[in-house]
């Protein structure tokens, strides 16, 4: 009887740590079937394309995520960073396309150098250092064009939200396996990224290892700033107008939520790049899901919220 | 074990107030107390000393709450008691105030002294004039006259250890427990705190002292009960002993099964390699000189609070002195941070792992590698093949016991992790390195074999700082040693003169030292 009550908890062991680390790709394939079987359509290749797509500004926005709370913080400035990325873009586009972008994501990579020298070298809390950011930069976003949305008329600007490649392809899905690409990049197989993980791991320990953590949180929360941008951007572009009021609303809470959901620690550390890609999908699949169904909006955000709580309890780390 | 004063004589003292029998604490890594019996008795100041990791507060913390015991009885005025958390310790009549004294320090200091108890009026509104009145009355009682509606904050760390003191007294604490109540203090107030003391005994109130300094413990306490590695070393009356007996009952002297490595001092002629001149820090350090020379191992030797830690740390650069001069290798230093200290060529095992050392959720391959990244990087992109063969190198050269490289650090053994965190070092080819409390915590077989390296490492021109809390270990191991008391050198031992007596005897000589030097 011991024998097999022992054999039982090993097994329940392991599958506690598979479930630990798998419980986010879990949830997503448990979701897909069950959509499968239940949403009329859900099979086709559009709807499947549409997921995939409509994910990219999550997807975008949770790469930046996922290295700022990797590095021990958060930055919950991320959606008005998106909104003055747009704004910037869309004041500046009389200069020309290019110009008008670098320069819109070079005052973005501005903004977020300041908010992490604040973190960094000032010791201010990141909660609450990336709250005034997150007013102060929607604020400048709508104070840029006197709170009202600026169209825009521009071929070449539509085409970055807009453009297929050979027809099939959305450009913005290449720009997204760019940057999750890159940012794989950093955090497995660069010194950067092994600082990040260690200074949000135990910045003690790091520093005394020689690490210039001040330097290293300060480039985390320009990536958060610079991806925010880009997701502006794009918005901007598929929409065809800037608006400082209502781009980017609540996406730094849909970034956070892959990011817990992907398995990175909220207290720091191991960062789960690819994971919050299967988070990224995770809340979209629900707002995709809850549409197809005639569910209400209302109901959705509670459905979101029960999907996140089982997500993060499947990989939580056993209480002490 | 043996016990100082034997058991007939007990019985006409003083009635006992606190009889802690056979306490076992066993934490998932360490057995923290082992069968320990603490017996405080009405009205007397009762010392607990013992070196870091001694189990004193974990013991404290058994009595107060914060812990559950796995074993033993607590009898506390006559009855069993078996605190599930610091509140019901209170209700009992047993008060603790810590190092960090839990107040308001905005609060006015009569608050502080009743708050959650606040006396109110028929309309149960909070009655202020009463709060304040008989805030005064307790204060006034310990011989402090300050207006109690100032706010906390307003006064000095002395005046606000008498109010969490007061405090205690309003909750008709029997037994008061003073964490390091004088760490903070200057000489004047500590005298205040002690004639506090004083008062609290004439009332019948036992107190439980703990500090590091052996000069308030012969001045203020009544006997001592010592600790060492979770046991009982006994129980003294302090007017049986004197500072050097104290100390050889703290440091304690192991069974001499590891055999000592050297005698000679061979390094009388070698060139410095790291020179400290003067350095001074707050009330840590009062301006110490050291210097390291090339090869050799140099012990710091003291008890805690001796400074020894702190001139470390400013060596490495991890804090940075108010005032003094380092010299390495012929050059002035300004360190600003460990990253300078290390491309000087320096290594610093710290004394606590866990806070200062390992990363604990990355890997064992990343907590080796981490300080050495920048030599193993093109262009910020990290060689696998340098870091594999580096880690693979060192896993086997200092025996590591891990499944895999990729095993995250906090799963491996103190030892193990130590010697990952000696890999950190040893992988950059340091010229010294500071080795703090290298084998605390650490087993038996795996602290000589960190003997072994550090004797391995002096062979091979690397010199070692060390500091130990054990002077048997410094005895072994060193080739000179300095003695450190209260931030300051008392002198140096090298070679066949390194012994555990000369060592002590020098630590308890200090205080008398310094002590004529005030006089005159």
């Amino acid at each position: 009887m011991a024998n097999l009550s022992d054999e039982r908890s090993a097994q329940g062991k392991h599958l506690a740590a598979a479930a630990r680390k798998y419980g986010a790709l879990l949830v997503l394939i448990v979701m897909i079937a069950a959509n499968a079987a239940i949403t009329p359509n859900f099979l086709k290749a559009g709807t499947l394309w549409n997921i995939i797509i409509q994910s990219c500004t999550i997807i975008l926005t949770g790469m930046g995520m996922t290295m700022v709370i990797s590095s021990g913080g958060i930055d919950i400035s991320v959606g008005s960073m998106m909104a003055v990325g747009s704004m910037a873009a869309a004041k500046l586009l009389p200069l020309g396309l290019a110009p008008a972008i670098l320069l819109s994501l070079a005052l973005c990579l501005l903004m977020g150098a300041f908010t992490g020298f604040m973190i960094a070298k000032l010791r201010l809390q990141p909660m609450i250092m990336t709250l005034t950011m997150m007013m102060a930069l929607r604020g400048g976003a709508q104070v840029m064009n006197n709170a009202m949305l600026l169209y825009i008329n521009d071929a070449r600007f539509a085409m970055i939200g807009n453009y297929k490649i050979s027809g099939a392809l959305p450009l913005q899905t290449f720009v997204v396996l760019v940057a999750v690409l890159a940012v794989y990049f950093i955090m497995e197989k660069m010194s950067l990224g092994r600082y990040i993980q260690s200074v949000g791991d135990n910045p003690h320990s790091s520093r005394l290892a020689g690490i210039n953590t001040v330097r290293t949180i300060i480039i985390v929360y320009m990536f958060s700033a610079f991806f925010a941008g880009v997701t502006g951007i794009i918005e901007t572009s598929r929409l065809s107008a800037a608006d400082g009021n209502a781009i980017g609303r609540l996406a730094e809470m849909d970034a956070i939520a892959a990011v817990a959901v992907g398995g990175t620690s909220m207290l720091g550390g191991r960062a789960h790049v690819l994971g919050t890609i299967v988070g990224a999908l995770i809340m979209q699949l629900i707002t995709i899901s809850v549409n197809m169904n005639n569910i209400p909006f209302e109901l959705a955000q509670v459905i979101k919220a029960a999907v996140i709580i089982v997500a993060v309890f499947l990989q939580r780390e056993k209480a002490r | 074990m043996y016990y100082a004063s034997g058991g007939e004589c007990e019985k006409v003292e003083k009635e006992l107030l606190l009889d802690m029998k056979g306490i076992d604490k066993i934490f998932p890594e360490v057995h923290a107390l082992r069968g320990v019996d603490f017996v405080v008795r009405k009205g007397e100041v009762h010392a607990l000393m013992g070196e870091n990791g001694a189990g004193k507060s974990t013991l404290i913390k058994v009595l107060t709450g914060i812990y559950e015991k796995d074993g033993g009885s607590i009898t506390f005025d006559g009855g069993e008691i078996s605190p599930r958390n610091p509140l019901e310790a209170q209700h009992a009549g047993i008060s603790a105030i810590y190092q960090e004294l839990n107040l308001v320090p905005f609060l006015p200091v009569y608050e502080n002294i009743f708050v959650g108890r606040e006396p109110v009026t028929r309309l149960r509104i909070v009655n202020r004039e009463e709060m304040a009145r008989r805030a005064d009355e307790v204060l006034g009682d310990m011989g402090i006259r300050i207006d109690v509606t100032e706010p906390l904050n307003s006064y000095s760390m002395a005046i606000q250890q008498m109010v969490a003191i007061a405090r205690a007294i309003t909750i008709n604490a029997k037994l008061v427990i003073m964490d390091e109540p004088t760490s903070s203090l200057d000489t004047k107030e500590v005298k205040v705190l002690f004639s506090v003391v004083r008062r609290l005994v004439e009332k019948g109130i036992a107190v439980i002292f703990i500090s590091h300094r052996l000069d308030e413990v012969f001045e203020v306490a009544e006997r001592v009960t010592v600790l060492k590695d979770g046991q009982l070393v006994g129980e003294f009356k302090v007017s049986e002993l004197d500072q050097l007996k104290l100390v050889s009952h703290m440091i304690g002297r192991e069974a001499k099964d590891m055999e000592r490595k050297k005698f000679d001092y061979r390094y009388a002629d070698a060139e410095e390699l790291a020179v400290m001149r003067n350095i001074r820090q707050g009330v840590r350090l009062s301006g110490i000189d050291i210097d390291v020379k090339k090869g050799e191992i140099l012990g710091l030797a003291g008890l805690l609070g001796s400074g020894r830690t702190e001139l470390a740390k400013i060596l490495f650069g991890a804090e940075i002195p108010d005032g003094g001069e380092i010299l390495f290798m012929g050059r002035g230093m300004r360190l600003k941070a460990p990253k300078d200290a290390i491309d000087a060529g320096m290594g610093f095992c710290t004394e606590d792992r866990k806070i200062e050392g390992a990363i604990p959720h990355l890997s064992v391959r990343e907590n080796i590698t981490i300080a050495m990244l920048p030599q193993i990087c093109r262009f910020g992109v990290v060689s696998g093949k340098k870091q594999d063969e580096t880690v693979r190198r060192f896993i086997e050269r200092l025996d590591i016991k891990t499944p895999s490289p990729n095993q995250t650090m906090r799963n491996l053994s103190g030892g193990n992790q130590q010697k990952v965190l000696l890999s950190r070092w040893l992988c950059l080819n340091p010229k010294l390195v500071i080795l703090d409390e290298p084998t605390r915590g650490i087993d038996v077989g795996t602290k000589a074999e960190i003997e072994n390296l550090i004797q391995e490492l002096s062979n091979t021109g690397i010199s070692v700082l060390m500091i130990s809390s054990e002077i048997a270990e410094l005895e072994r191991n060193c080739d000179r040693v300095a003695v450190m008391r209260e931030g300051r050198k008392l002198g140096e031992l090298t070679g066949a003169d390194i012994s555990q007596n000369k060592i002590m005897e020098l630590i308890a000589q200090g205080h008398r030292k310094f002590g004529e030097k005030e006089c005159a």
